[in-house]
């Protein structure tokens, strides 16, 4: 490094290439992303948002909601659940000595104190889970033997992890998920719950607007700031206003007073309803629990 | 060169072309610096009192918190760097500044849009994008400073008497080359009319937020610090071909960082990334040897001097580009990622590294450029006692908030608002450190501007001299 030439030759080969690698190659990659196509089905995801929700997103920008939730749910892995719909012809005392005398298959040594346990607290009612988070092998061979005695069972593709655990989404959020955020606001730190699937979650707008003019109205120990700038706290003239919020007594507005929510607030709760991310896709598979009846 | 070497042309010109740009360099800085440490103070305090200052839209913490890290970054660290970089630069040319007036316009504009920047995100303008918040117009402004810099440094650098390159060079040269790289590119992409669609829009994000934060603050402060050490230990700088490996592993490896493991992006990113980061672990070891070798045997005594801050900001450096490769480990990666870890790593990076640097760096060239020696040098000592304690305060229980927080997150049967909650007690001893930052910040700026009215004072006085003063008795006889 003697001259200027040679240090600016060696600053443009590295820094480039990570220009090359981090901002050209996404850019190939999925600059070009489409929509695609749900599992088991004909319907496109994502889909485009309404008017309303559309500008919400741009309320979530404008008040950095980004800065406490993140709208990614992450997922460690797939595994599968057998599930018991019919029982055909047996009885349910029968179907239980014909399970333990499976067990002593050697495929099954690792499971049996699971089946016991799911076996012990059956009362006979069915859908019955049997089985969870088993090799899709052993699930398999297992439906198999089931169906030879005539007995009907479903095979189920489940998320496992703690996000999904706390039911912050059915399955992990992929790329395409993204596809009509603009801005996407991912978020990096969850000082409150992920958000990604808030719409299935909380689909109530009433719940949703009263949560954003007093949090602890509905969490009790909420740590999120009220939003009452997006509301307006006006005097009742003749009537009470049918968007006016139905708030508990500590929270309400004065006699003769009523909060009403802004557009802005309606906007981001249409947002906020519009955040579903929960069919599974060919990146991210799963057996929605509709299709367990 | 060597930078302990004697100044053989006329210092006093070189700084007497320092003194205007740096001047308006370092005041909005120290402003900006003060302005952010407030603004993040009140974000903090919001954590156990939601509703403080509730009514205001623009005090909202969505609003407050990105404000109050751009101000840190934008507004202190990177004029601050600029303006070090300059007084670099003009050292060692042993020349004076070239072209001293475009650095002055230049420091105007740059704060004119942190300025524009701060106000849109607190009026609910900001884009969405982290580190990027700023609206088109103060992007241009930051832009176009930026440029006008790079173009008087690049001056200096052409117009220089002794041509030999020192390691600072590099360092410095490749930050003033990246910057403008980064940062036109992030704008031109995600801050226009027709921003790519989807995943790409982070992913970019990502990549510019790792090249400013880790890689662009690492360039100029070790290029500063390379500069600064062997010139207060007065020995010569160890072993150059650590120095130029530590350089280039720096840029090939740590340009590669960033890209978080759980990301929802195809995998090759993320473990691109994660390689990277293990190997970013070589640079930062040959920066340490390089540091330790040079300090070693050196009689310095510290005692809150600029060599504190430069031993200091190097060990945050260590610490935080440690914390920065082991939370990329994707073990340890799927517990700390969206909790407090991250962010306590970020603003050790920004006040433990960069601005402790920076405030050694500015302590030690002031006086020398402006020709008097500081105005209140025990403020300057015990800055050094409250920023250090300060950043301890504020990043270490920021660091174990983010680890608890991670651990109950990976555990389902903890519900959500326990976790939160368990945060909570750290977050209260980070507020007090911000506090002590900010009382050290304020230290800061009252030597900063004292020195401006003293020197602006003087200036007045030579004048209001010059024109009393009674004509030479050659001109009354004629």
């Amino acid at each position: 490094m003697k001259t200027g030439i040679s240090v600016f030759v060696a600053t443009l080969v590295a820094l480039g290439a990570s220009w090359c690698g981090f901002v050209l190659l996404p850019l190939l990659q999925f600059g070009g992303a489409k929509q695609t196509v749900v599992l088991q089905s004909t319907d496109t995801w994502p889909v485009q948002r309404t008017g309303a929700a559309t500008l919400g997103l741009q309320a979530y920008r404008a008040n950095g909601c980004v800065a406490c939730h993140t709208e990614q749910v992450r997922q460690t892995g797939v595994a599968c659940e057998l599930t018991l719909t019919s029982l055909g012809v047996q009885k349910p005392a029968d179907f239980k000595d014909f399970t333990r005398s499976l067990f002593v298959l050697p495929e099954l040594a690792a499971y049996t104190n699971a089946l016991t346990a799911s076996l012990n607290g059956w009362n006979g009612g069915l859908p019955q889970t049997l089985l969870t988070s088993a090799d899709k092998d052993l699930i398999a061979e297992m439906a198999d033997r089931l169906k030879a005695v005539g007995v009907k069972s479903e095979t189920r593709i489940v998320s496992t992890g703690a996000d999904v655990a706390r039911g912050w989404g059915p399955r992990q959020s992929v790329a395409v998920d993204y596809l009509y955020d603009q801005p996407v606001q991912l978020g990096s730190l969850r000082a409150g719950p992920d958000l990604a699937n808030i719409g299935v979650r909380s689909p109530d707008a009433n719940w949703q607007l009263q949560h954003l003019y007093a949090p602890k109205s509905v969490v009790a120990n909420s740590t999120m700031p009220s939003f009452k700038f997006l509301f307006e706290v006006r005097k009742i003239v003749a009537a009470p206003s049918s968007d006016a919020l139905n708030l508990p007594k500590e929270f309400a507005a004065a006699d003769g007073f009523e909060v009403v929510p802004t557009p802005e607030a309606k906007q981001l709760v249409a947002y906020l309803l519009s955040l579903k991310a929960n069919m599974p896709l060919y990146e991210a598979p799963f057996t929605p629990v509709t299709a367990a009846k | 060169m060597n930078p302990t070497e004697n100044q053989s042309f006329c210092p006093d010109e070189r700084d007497a072309s320092l003194r205007v740009p740096l001047l308006a360099l370092f005041g909005g800085a120290a402003l900006w610096l003060i302005v952010g440490l407030g603004l993040g103070l009140i974000a903090g305090i919001k954590f156990h009192a939601p509703d403080f200052l509730g009514g205001c839209p623009l005090l909202t913490y969505g609003r407050l918190a990105p404000a109050a890290n751009d101000a840190i970054l934008y507004g202190f660290c990177i004029p601050a760097a600029l303006g070090v970089a300059l007084w670099i630069f003009a050292r060692l040319s042993q020349a004076p500044l070239a072209l001293p007036l475009v650095p002055v316009v230049a420091a105007h504009l740059w704060h004119l849009g942190v300025f524009i920047g701060t106000a849109t995100i607190l009026l609910g303008g900001s884009t969405g994008q982290t580190w990027l918040e700023y609206p088109r117009a103060a992007a241009v402004l930051l832009f176009a400073a930026f440029f006008l810099i790079a173009v008087s440094a690049a001056a200096t650098f052409g117009w220089r008497r002794e041509r030999s390159l020192y390691p600072s060079h590099w360092f410095l040269f490749a930050g003033l080359l990246w910057f403008p790289w980064i940062y036109s590119t992030a704008n031109l992409l995600l801050n226009c009319n027709q921003p790519p669609r989807g995943i790409v829009q982070p992913i970019i994000g990502w990549w510019f937020a790792n090249n400013l934060v880790f890689v662009w603050l690492a360039l100029m402060g070790v290029g500063i610090a390379f500069y600064l050490l062997p010139k207060i230990a007065a020995r010569p700088l160890a072993n150059s071909g650590y120095v130029l490996f530590s350089f280039l592993t720096l840029m090939f490896f740590g340009t590669w960082c960033g890209i978080p493991q759980g990301a929802p992006v195809p995998a090759w990113l993320p473990t691109v990334s994660i390689v990277a980061a293990a190997l970013t672990l070589v640079p930062l070891i040959a920066i340490l040897m390089v540091a330790v070798k040079t300090v070693c045997g050196a009689c310095v005594s510290c005692q809150g001097g600029p060599f504190c801050y430069l031993n200091f900001g190097l060990m945050s450096f260590l610490a935080s580009g440690l914390l920065y490769v082991s939370a990329a480990c994707p073990q340890y990666s799927r517990i700390l990622e969206f909790t407090w870890f991250g962010a306590a790593q970020t603003q050790l990076q920004l006040l433990g590294f960069a601005a402790m640097i920076l405030f050694g760096a500015i302590y030690e060239l002031m006086p020398s450029v402006m020709g008097r020696p500081l105005p209140l040098p025990k403020f300057a000592k015990l800055h050094f006692w409250l920023a250090m304690l300060g950043v301890l305060l504020f990043v270490v229980p920021l660091l174990l908030a983010g680890v608890v927080q991670g651990k109950h997150l990976a555990d389902a049967t903890v519900p959500f608002a326990d976790v939160n909650i368990a945060a909570l007690k750290f977050l209260r001893i980070s507020a007090t450190g911000q506090l002590l930052l900010l009382l050290g910040a304020l230290l800061f700026a009252a030597n900063i501007f004292l020195m401006t009215l003293q020197w602006k004072v003087g200036l007045i006085k030579t004048v209001i001299a010059y024109i009393k003063s009674p004509l030479a008795t050659t001109e009354v006889k004629s």
